[in-house]
Order: structure tokens, then C-alpha cells, then sequence
């Protein structure tokens, strides 16, 4: 039994968002709280660029709820960058004590557990989560330079430009009612085009061992949201639910899916990717989801690829990770 | 946990099959003639420099100089990597390619100084090109040397 269930309810407070040019360009841009009109950000390097929306954003939530950095007892959260540059250079500014978090892009939903379960505990009466990454910033890190004309396959993603920020406390309209923390899960993929391809399993992992752990089914969730499948990782999860005798078709969504519109945004081939992905999605359209009525109760499994470019060059498959975590309206028994 | 080889491999023919086919027609088509309109350009200079009496062996290496000069500026405007995106191969080919490879880290690295930053990196991707290319025809050059003796006539 590895799934935790906070019973004194932690919640969400309030969050903050700042999102780059394209993810405004997106079908939830009139929902992010701020919108940088280049990936500079006014800074001189896209590092730096990353940091600053992570800053904004976290300023963002302070700003909102009228709290200075000494009433944050805590900050957890992380990004896709080596020894976690971007969350502890802005932790510089933001001046609350902080743990760095690395699950790729599954970053979200492990800081939003342990998160909960400081709260839950007593340790903390506030604690911020924040995620955020930057497609230059990741492109540079994992792949080519930003200028190098490279045919990417379809299968690839896009790491979406952006940063997020939770405040996790007692008696918000959110509740953070469990968490299933991932396995390490690695089905053998090396194709770094195919990160989709690369973490369904572990989706597929955690979910079946939430469902077990808490005697539901999948139709006791109004939706369940990947992280960042996108299209080719997204019907390879249902398929291999499918193959388990679990039917999550209609009631799956993926945040890679939903951040941009492939239609018209064709750079993003598969779909959006990077620990900012889920955090947009999560702010700009799950939250307010919940809070409108339209779900009750979702399941979040933020996915993450650990693999790093020094092991992909070493010829070392993609390991994986998927953290769940459930979210639910306040007033939900 | 880690699948067995055997596994991982039933699991990848699982995984090929959700790709969406390539679009191999679409692909060809469009290095086609985005090569080819990049080679018509270097055509343009070859005749204009030949034109100004320049043999042909001689007229080459004006004209390879000013398709990197124009991949530089390009990549430098930000628009080579559009470009290739689009045209695959045949922008990455041609001279113009190579001119990008360059200047992209170029452009990447100058904020990590002058020394460790374009110093290091800058043949990060034609590094290779060069190291292969070279002990390709050094091998090239030496079957060459031992079937036909020498490398006059």
C-alpha cells in the first residue's frame, strides 16, 4: 500500500501563473495570470529567462494573497535543469526555505504530495509548490542549439515556457486528498523523440497501483490528466489499460495535449512537454474545473523521462516516472 | 523496475505502431526543392563569378564562400533553423548547412565567454563531420596510394 491519504485535507490556497509566447498562443492563453511576449523575459540568457518566470510567478501568489516570503513556511518544487538551477537561483529572490524536487516533468505532482503531506503532518501551515521550464533553456541542456535547423520527428514534444505556483494550505476549495508516489519504470525505449512512447507505462503503473490501493475504479474520477503523453504516449496509455481490462477513453485527458492547439500550432508536433506543461494545465484549467463544477474529483499523474543526455549518449534506455496525485472539490465528502 | 531485452522488444513493436506513418512523399518533396533552390543560388554565383573569368575549379570556392555567408546570416536572423525544419536534408546538406551548424552553437555558447563557451562548443555538431571526414580520406587516399602507386596522373 503506497498510496497516502491526507486526512486532515490540505489544500490549495491559490496559485500563480506565467506563461510564455506560445502557451498564450494556446487554447487556455486568456488564463494565465501573466504572458511574456518573448522566451528572453528581459534577462540575457534563457537560464536566466527561466528563473525570472519562476520568480514572477511565485511574486505572483505572494502579491495575490497579500503574504510576504516569511508567512511561507516552506517551498517545494523543481525544473528540467541540471542541479535544479532555475527553482534554487530563484529561491535566491524569493527567500523561503526549499527543497529541490527532480522528476522531470513529473516534478509537479511530487511536490504537490510532499507538499500535502507537510502540511497534513503540521510541519507547515503554507507551503509553496512551483514548477517551471523553458523550451530554449531545455532545448540547449537535452538537445542541439537553439538555431540549428534539425528536422524533428512527429513524435517529439515541445517543452512548454512557462512557471507555476501553488499554495498549499488548510480550508482552500481544492482539497490534495491522496498521492501514489511513482515507481522507476523502464520499458526499454532510447528514442528521446519519443518520450510519449517512453512513460505510458508508468502512467499505466501508477494508476493500476492507485486504483488498487484505494478499492476504486476509474469511474470514481470525473477525468484523469496525464502530464505530457501527448499524442503518440496518450492512446499507447489507453491501450495498455485497455489491456489490463481498464477503459479510460472519454475520461482521460493529457496536459500535452490540452496546453496547445497542434492544429494551428504545428512546431509542437506530438504535444507540449517539460515541467511547466502540467503546472499550466493545472492551474488554467483543471483548478478551475474543479472549482466551476465541472469535476469533483480528478486524478493527476504528472509523468516524467529521467533520463539525461549523458546517459542517452552512453546508449542507456529512458527510466520513467508517473506521481498521482488527487485532487478534489472542497465540499466533496 | 527494468524490462528483460526480450519484453522490451514485444513493448517497442507495440509502441512503433501508435507513430504516425512518415510522410516519406511530403519529405522528399520538400528537400527536393529546398535543396534545389539553394543549389540554383549557388549556380546563380558560380555563372556570375565564371562570367567574370574565373575557370570553373577556381569559380567553386568564391561561391562556396558566399552560401556561408548567407547560411550565417540567415541562421543569425533566425530563419535557417525554420528553413531545415521545413527542408530536412536539403537545407542541412548544401554549404548553407554546415554554415549553420557553426554558427548556431556560436550563437548558443557566447554566453558561457568567449573561451569555454564558442571556443569549446563551436564544432560541437561539425566536429564530427570533420574527425570522420578526414579519417575517411585518409583511407580513401590510402587504398588509392597502394592500387595506383602514387597520386600523380
Amino acid at each position: 500500500m503506497t498510496t497516502f491519504r491526507f486526512e486532515s485535507r490540505p489544500s490549495l490556497l491559490s496559485m500563480a501563473t506565467v506563461a510564455g509566447p506560445d502557451e498564450a498562443k494556446g487554447p487556455l492563453g486568456e488564463k494565465f495570470d501573466q504572458v511574456v511576449p518573448d522566451l528572453w523575459v528581459g534577462q540575457k540568457s534563457w537560464e536566466q529567462a527561466e528563473q525570472e518566470l519562476l520568480a514572477r510567478a511565485g511574486q505572483t501568489l505572494l502579491v495575490k494573497e497579500n503574504l510576504t516570503a516569511a508567512d511561507v513556511d516552506l517551498m517545494v518544487g523543481g525544473d528540467l535543469l541540471d542541479q535544479l538551477v532555475t527553482t534554487h537561483f530563484a529561491s535566491r529572490t524569493l527567500d523561503i526555505p526549499t527543497f529541490g524536487m527532480f522528476s522531470a516533468c513529473a516534478t509537479l505532482t511530487a511536490s504537490l504530495a510532499v507538499a500535502a503531506m507537510a502540511v497534513d503532518a503540521g510541519y507547515g501551515q503554507k507551503v509553496l509548490v512551483t514548477v517551471a521550464s523553458h523550451h530554449h533553456a531545455a532545448e540547449r541542456q537535452y538537445r542541439y542549439p537553439v538555431e540549428l535547423g534539425i528536422q524533428k520527428p512527429a513524435t517529439a514534444q515541445w517543452t512548454a515556457t512557462g512557471a507555476a505556483a501553488f499554495l498549499i494550505g488548510k480550508g482552500g476549495p481544492v482539497v490534495v486528498r491522496e498521492a501514489t508516489p511513482g515507481r522507476v519504470v523502464d520499458y526499454g525505449v532510447k528514442d528521446p523523440f519519443d518520450m510519449g512512447g517512453a512513460m505510458a507505462p508508468a502512467a499505466r503503473d501508477t494508476l493500476l497501483r492507485h486504483l488498487q490501493d484505494t478499492g476504486r475504479t476509474v469511474k470514481d474520477y470525473d477525468a484523469i490528466f496525464t502530464g505530457d503523453l501527448a499524442a503518440v504516449g496518450s492512446t499507447l496509455f489507453r491501450d495498455l489499460l485497455k489491456e489490463e481490462g481498464v477503459q479510460v477513453e472519454g475520461i482521460h485527458h493529457d496536459c500535452g495535449l490540452i496546453l496547445y492547439d497542434r492544429s494551428s500550432q504545428k512546431a509542437v508536433q506530438a504535444g507540449g512537454s517539460g515541467a511547466a506543461c502540467s503546472g499550466l494545465v493545472t492551474a488554467a484549467h483543471i483548478i478551475p474545473g474543479l472549482l466551476s463544477g465541472e469535476w469533483r474529483r480528478v486524478l493527476l499523474l504528472a509523468t516524467g523521462a529521467l533520463h539525461s543526455p549523458t546517459t542517452y549518449r552512453q546508449g542507456e534506455s529512458i527510466p520513467c516516472i508517473a506521481h498521482g496525485v488527487v485532487l478534489e472539490r472542497a465540499e466533496a465528502p | 523496475m527494468k524490462l528483460s531485452p526480450e519484453a522490451a522488444q514485444t513493448y517497442d513493436q507495440k509502441r512503433l505502431a501508435h507513430h504516425p506513418p512518415v510522410p516519406v512523399a511530403r519529405h522528399f518533396w520538400r528537400a527536393f526543392w529546398v535543396g534545389g533552390l539553394i543549389s540554383t543560388v549557388g549556380q546563380f554565383f558560380l555563372s556570375y563569378f565564371e562570367k567574370k573569368g574565373l575557370m570553373p575549379d577556381q569559380a567553386a570556392i568564391p561561391t562556396a564562400a558566399v552560401l556561408v555567408v548567407l547560411g550565417a546570416l540567415l541562421t543569425g536572423l533566425g530563419l535557417y533553423d525554420r528553413i531545415a525544419s521545413y527542408g530536412g536534408m536539403g537545407a542541412a546538406l548544401p554549404i548553407t548547412g554546415f554554415a549553420n551548424s557553426m554558427v548556431a552553437p556560436a550563437m548558443e555558447f557566447r554566453r558561457d565567454g568567449w573561451v569555454m563557451g564558442v571556443g569549446a562548443r563551436l564544432f560541437q555538431v561539425a566536429g564530427p563531420v570533420f574527425v570522420f571526414g578526414t579519417l575517411a580520406s585518409l583511407f580513401v587516399g590510402s587504398l588509392w596510394y597502394l592500387f595506383y602507386g602514387g597520386f600523380t596522373g
